[in-house]
């Protein structure tokens, strides 16, 4: 999976009528399987980047081109396809859905894209080492255990493309090594494209390749 | 995972309010299949046993009374009619059966009314589709003046048998205890009919109870007064008989020559009648008519076909109660689909952080709006057949205090066509309420969900 954001331009409208640029993004390139981790501080426009790529948010302008897919000229539902089928997503709350447990939150996530397979659900949860709380509701189980849900299930449908939007920041440090090497791991196994965003240079350390958001996002010169 | 799985999954998280709502749409729908199933009932007997005979004879008065009191036991007889009325309708060409009617007296225990009539009445078809009695095991009719013949739910609510005695309340002011008793020689199989709540004894035996036969002046008088005949020609006709009874009481003693009532003091309350005719019903009919036309004539009696009655009574009073009830039962179920979509529309808030979180794994706008239709669609559906489950066991545990109350024999078994309605109109009313709060789950912007 290679991504390809050119040109990039984003900003959200304020209440008072003005309007507050987000991204300005010349260019930005992520080869097939490598992994990025991407540092910015809060509010610099992270979790917009994310959303723009996975198409959860539609860029002003620019391009977002994915395995050569033009993700700003797909229709909505063609989006939420794209995004079911290829695209992995961790939040940095880990958004498991309390009702479910630990493999129907993994089945959840891989029915959308038409692929719930149990098995390969039980065996994503086992590789996070979670085979002995597949019955567990969210509330029943320690945040780093949630967050190794929220990775099971964001590879379980197979994508070619992990967004990770601060996937640590709410794991206490004990865990926090341990859900980014699970990450990359998995990423790894299945070759798998990675950006992960943090403000935590700690995290960005295990990475090769480390850019900094504020040097080539440039919303002021946008506005 | 499937939109139910996933809806059901909703529903379980909010376990409390989802079954409350879920719980007051059935308690609606049970209540409005109590009233289906109760009005089916009542017109099914009405309809069922009105039709095994052609007329009912009685004094002039209500006609409803008449039939109520003659046919479903549920009213007190108008009057009383006498035994030579009784004899020139049997005479009548119209007239295939006339059956002599006696009411007004009750079993000691149980207080089941007591029928005082010949053992043809059960003989002869009771419903219209030529249903006969039934004995059950190797029961008899009430040959003797002393026998008696009870329905299947007197024999099971009095614990009696054939050979078994009992006594009858008088009906009249007084309300003594006869002391005669009369003996069980058969106990009719159930017919889902008032006669299974019934005890038929021998008219005969009916007649001799103290009480019972009309004091000879009294009896004369009411002859002159029902053919409009002078009191003078009649005492002159009776002469024989009001000295020999002068004769009785100075002695201190029932005048009942040779063991039996006579005919002048003998009074029954109705007449059972089914006209010649056979399965000839248009002629049968004629007859009907024929044999109306004849009493309106001089007579102080009145005649009413059994189904013509109950259907005015139906088509009248019954039909526009049964109406009021479903229109009430109706507006609850409405209230209920309201509360459901105060609950769903109430929880969308704490939900729009799931469906976001559904919709940036892929989810379609259209899957989290069916997923919440679906949803609401468990809840109407689900309440809806609990309710139907609910209204039939309702009627399980209340049919037999209606039956010993009232009288009504309800089965529980059935069903009214309008049930197949009530689960269409319920997914109905699923997509209606469920409708606004699936449009808000459509239009839920997932980054901003996201980030509350």
């Amino acid at each position: 999976m290679s991504l390809k954001l050119t040109n990039v331009r984003k900003a959200f409208r304020e209440p008072g009528g003005g309007t507050l640029p987000v991204l300005n993004i010349d260019q930005f390139l992520l080869a097939q399987g490598e992994q990025v981790a991407l540092v910015g501080q809060s509010g610099g426009g992270k979790t917009t980047l994310l959303n723009v790529i996975s198409g959860i948010t539609a860029a002003d302008s620019g391009s977002v081109l994915i395995d050569g897919i033009e993700i700003t000229r797909l229709s909505e539902p063609a989006r939420d396809r794209f995004r079911a089928e290829r695209i992995g997503i961790v939040f940095q709350t880990f958004n498991l859905l309390p009702a479910f447990t630990a493999l129907e939150n993994v089945l959840l996530g891989m029915s959308f894209s038409g692929k719930a397979d149990r098995a390969f659900a039980k065996s994503l949860l086992d590789q996070v080492g979670l085979s002995h709380r597949l019955n567990h509701r969210p509330p029943q189980m320690s945040v780093g255990e949630q967050q190794r849900v929220a990775v099971a299930r964001a590879l379980g449908n197979k994508p070619r493309l992990m967004l990770a939007d601060e996937p640590t920041a709410n794991v206490d440090p004990a865990n926090q090594d341990k859900v980014l090497t699970l990450l990359r791991q998995g990423c790894q196994n299945l070759n798998i494209s990675l950006l992960l965003v943090t403000h935590s240079t700690e995290a960005a350390s295990q990475f090769a390749r480390v850019d900094r958001l504020a040097d080539f996002n440039k919303p002021g010169a946008a506005a | 995972m499937n939109l139910f799985s996933i809806a059901l999954k909703s529903i379980r998280q909010r376990a409390l309010s989802s079954s409350l709502t879920a719980l007051s749409v059935a308690l609606g729908v049970a209540l409005m299949i109590s009233v289906l199933i109760v009005n089916g009932v009542i017109a099914q007997m009405f309809n069922q046993t009105g039709t095994g005979y052609d007329l009912v004879i009685g004094p002039r008065g209500s006609r409803f009374q008449l039939i109520l009191s003659t046919i479903y036991r549920i009213d007190r007889p108008i009057e009383n009619l006498p035994w030579r009325f009784y004899q020139e309708i049997l005479k009548r060409p119209e007239v295939e059966k006339a059956i002599p009617i006696a009411l007004g007296d009750l079993t000691e225990v149980g207080q089941f009314p007591i029928v005082g009539t010949t053992t043809e009445y059960l003989t002869t078809p009771y419903g219209g589709d030529g249903k006969r009695f039934r004995m059950m095991g190797d029961g008899k009719v009430m040959a003797g003046p002393w026998d008696a013949v009870i329905g299947s739910d007197v024999a099971v609510t009095n614990n009696w048998k054939v050979g078994d005695e009992f006594r009858m309340i008088h009906g009249g002011q007084d309300d003594h205890v006869h002391d005669e008793r009369f003996t069980i020689t058969g106990v009719l199989d159930r017919t889902n009919t008032p006669n299974d709540r019934s005890v038929f004894v021998n008219l005969e035996g009916f007649l001799s109870l103290g009480g019972h036969e009309k004091p000879l002046v009294e009896a004369i008088q009411s002859e002159s007064a029902f053919f409009g005949e002078k009191i003078d020609d009649l005492q002159q006709k009776y002469a024989k008989e009001i000295a020999a009874e002068a004769d009785a009481r100075a002695r201190g003693v029932h005048y009942h020559p040779g063991g039996v009532v006579p005919d002048v003091q003998r009074q029954i309350t109705s007449i059972v009648v089914v006209c010649k005719g056979g399965d000839d019903f248009p002629a049968r009919g004629a007859n009907s008519m024929s044999l109306q036309t004849f009493l309106r004539k001089g007579y102080r009696a009145d005649a009413a076909n059994p189904v013509m009655v109950m259907k005015e009574l139906m088509d009248g009073l019954l039909a526009n109660v049964r109406l009021a009830v479903l229109v009430l039962t109706g507006l609850i179920i409405v209230v209920s689909g309201i509360g459901i979509f105060v609950s769903i529309y109430n929880s969308m808030s704490d939900r729009r952080r799931e469906i976001g979180i559904m919709r940036a794994l892929g989810a379609r706008r259209q899957t989290v709006f069916s997923m919440v239709l679906v949803e609401s669609l468990v809840l109407c559906v689900g309440g809806g057949l609990l309710g139907i489950l609910l209204g039939h066991g309702l009627v399980v545990v209340g049919s037999p205090i209606v039956a010993a109350r009232s009288g009504l024999v309800i089965n529980p078994a059935f069903f009214d066509p309008m049930e197949f309605v009530i689960v269409p109109v319920m997914v109905a009313m699923a997509t209606l309420v469920g409708f606004l709060p699936a449009l808000t789950a459509y239009r839920t912007d997932v980054a901003q969900a996201l980030s509350n």
